[in-house]
């Protein structure tokens, strides 16, 4: 185990721990925000699955086009949309990512290859295919990734566009991060096999299932699911097994589908408990280092709030613009 | 000039556009080494190969979700749908992303699509080859939307639509397609939303959409020689929509007939009528008439098809009817 610590080396191993802790401290701005009311619309918060897209990104370059969902603020952030883009577009101001035209669940940055979360659930596994075939068309060298949650592989776009990118041999991951209910449907309800990656075999591609609570598990993974697209050898399918701890949305009531047991059973495996104990018991780093990135990423997100709270909000005529490339 | 089909013309342009822009590919299902159910990519294949030919599955919202992925990361997708009622499986794509992500993104992702089917209720093509859908997409924000109805406009919109930023869906009546008519040599491209006047008149306006603009120039055939002088007009684009030519012509006739196949709630007739009353009330001397095709699915045998759809001497009857307003 320390092995694996070593060979990714300390830089990284901060590096992955600075991101999840990005994606908890400025959502949990985001909960206090929607808590005092300042929050226009829905929100749906990552708050115990950060390990995910903090592992998979790791992998990915600035023009790796990434595609996300409702539940998309981590993946924004690890792609490099900045907390004070994320909370400004949250609360609907012109500095946000996406000028105030989306909010929480239609966030925008192509300038770092973030593509978009989403209010539909499905389209980023079909949309992160279709990049794949523009870059093997056009002959760059770009990977294709699709996060999407259990809910989204009982979709059909799921076995379509999973079945033409292994046909095509197309270069693309797709990222199942299995939080076992599909809002509050759980996927144990319906679907008889629970592991989405063995539907892989019947598409001819790996099909791989990993621990999502772990950050290291997931980069491991991941770093090869990346390798093989970009190798040109094909898609891979990355079902990353989390939890997410809050609510499906904020203000929701979490309650009726699941136990209050299983949730403070998810909570003792929190991703960015473990990965800080097991930095910090394997000697990479001390108790005071970690704490110190935690203080600066704490006050970035506090930074970002009074950003947003300060930014202006976009001009009401602006709102039709952009229906067409040319106006 | 030359003669050709309105197929054939629609696939020149679209191979002039390929073999100028290799970022151009088209999907669809027999559209491969076979060219095409409505020989639509006859010998491409031979020229570019399977890359930029791609056969797909019968996956339609896999396969165009597939393309607003790529069109949004700097390749050039012509999607083609066969019959356009197959479309109907894909409509959330089209819908929620194809026409939203350009503005969702504030026009830093462009969506340079072309969408392409068959419209039009054919001889026993029955409910599920027959459909036009145009109204759909005309309502929403996003799409452009043509209807060439010669081979040369098939032509120089199929190069348009090619070149556009924007998705636009590219309709091709079936009843067109294998109708000559000449094309001009070299460079030939026709703009969106401007209109066409297939025939000059002067005592009534008659808008055909699609197919229905050759019945309506059969039908001012026959009123000439009444002494009734019909003015036609072809849209060619439904949005945009060329509503100023369509009130130039009101202006000088005072009355306006549109013909749609489709039908007539929400249609483009409604549209194109709702119009011109709201912005050419003075000029009309009786209400706009619409005449559109009954309103419920297509039929399969000969007998319900009898009643169906407007016809040369239907249209000829409702012109008589508009002039004793």
């Amino acid at each position: 185990m320390a092995d694996t610590l070593e060979m990714i080396g300390k830089e990284k191993l901060l590096a992955l721990l600075r991101n999840m802790l990005t994606i908890r401290r400025t959502e949990e701005q985001v909960v206090k925000l929607y808590a005092a009311g300042k929050v226009y619309g829905g929100v749906h918060t990552y708050i115990g699955e950060e390990a995910v897209a903090t592992g998979v990104c790791a992998h990915l370059r600035k023009e790796d086009p990434v595609f996300s969902t409702h539940r998309g603020h981590g993946h924004a952030l690890s792609k490099g949309v900045t907390p004070r883009e994320i909370i400004a577009e949250i609360l609907g101001r012109v500095t946000g990512c996406s000028g105030g035209r989306g909010g929480s669940m239609h966030m925008f940055k192509p300038e770092v290859g973030f593509m978009g979360s989403s209010g539909i659930v499905g389209p980023c596994i079909g949309l992160a295919a279709g990049t794949a075939y523009s870059a093997k068309l056009l002959k760059l060298d770009r990977v294709g990734v699709a996060f999407f949650g259990d809910g989204a592989s009982n979709n059909g776009l799921f076995h379509e566009a999973i079945n033409m990118s292994s046909a095509w041999g197309l270069p693309v991951v797709f990222v199942c991060e299995n939080n076992m209910y599909a809002t509050e449907v759980p996927f144990a309800k319906v679907a008889k096999v629970q592991d989405v990656a063995a539907r892989a075999q019947s598409y001819g591609l790996p099909g791989v299932v990993v621990d999502g609570n772990d950050v290291v598990a997931v980069y491991q993974a991941a770093g090869e699911a990346v390798r093989r697209a970009r190798a040109g050898e094909g898609p891979t399918l990355l079902e990353c097994k989390t939890y997410r701890i809050r609510a499906h949305s904020e203000g929701m009531r979490d309650a009726g589908y699941r136990t209050a047991d299983e949730i403070a059973a998810w909570k003792g495996r929190d991703p960015i408990k473990a990965f800080q104990a097991r930095v910090v018991d394997s000697g990479v780093a001390s108790q005071a280092e970690l704490e110190q990135i935690d203080a600066e990423v704490k006050a970035t997100a506090e930074e970002a709030v009074t950003f947003a709270l300060n930014s202006p909000m976009p001009e009401p005529a602006s709102v039709t613009a952009h229906v067409y490339s040319v106006e | 000039m030359r003669e050709m089909t309105f197929v054939d013309a629609a696939r020149e342009g679209l191979a002039e556009e390929m073999a100028r822009d290799a970022s151009i590919f088209v999907v669809g299902e027999g559209i491969g080494a076979r060219g095409g159910n409505f020989n639509t990519t006859v010998g491409l294949y031979d020229l570019y190969g399977e890359q930029r030919l791609r056969d797909t599955p019968i996956s339609e919202r896999g396969f165009t979700s597939m393309c607003v992925g790529a069109a949004a990361t700097g390749a050039r997708p012509v999607i083609d749908f066969m019959f356009i009622d197959f479309m109907t499986d894909a409509f959330g794509e089209m819908f929620n992303q194809m026409a939203k992500l350009q503005w969702m993104s504030s026009g830093r992702l462009k969506m340079p699509v072309v969408v392409r089917g068959c419209v039009g209720v054919g001889p026993s093509n029955a409910a599920h080859h027959s459909g036009n859908y145009s109204p759909f997409f005309m309502h929403i924000p996003g799409f452009h939307v043509v209807m060439p109805t010669t081979p040369a406009d098939a032509k120089g919109l199929m190069k348009t639509a090619i070149r556009s930023d924007d998705p636009v869906l590219f309709l091709e009546h079936k009843n067109l397609l294998p109708l000559k008519g000449p094309v001009p040599d070299g460079e030939h491209l026709v703009p969106l939303g401007k209109a066409a006047i297939a025939r000059e008149g002067k005592d009534v306006t008659l808008v055909g959409i699609a197919f229905m603009v050759k019945q309506a120039l059969a039908a001012a055939d026959q009123l000439a020689k009444d002494g009734i002088s019909a003015e036609v007009i072809d849209p060619r684009s439904l949005a945009p929509l060329d509503i100023d030519t369509v009130l130039a012509s009101v202006h000088k006739t005072g009355r306006l007939l549109v013909v749609d196949e489709d039908f007539a709630p929400c249609g483009a007739a409604a549209e194109i009528a709702t119009q011109v009353m709201e912005r050419g009330f003075d000029d009309l001397d009786a209400p706009v008439k619409r005449l559109n095709g009954l309103f419920c699915p297509a039929p399969y045998s000969p007998a319900l098809m009898q009643n169906l759809l407007p016809t040369p001497p239907t249209i000829v009857q409702a012109v008589r009817d508009l002039l004793a307003e």
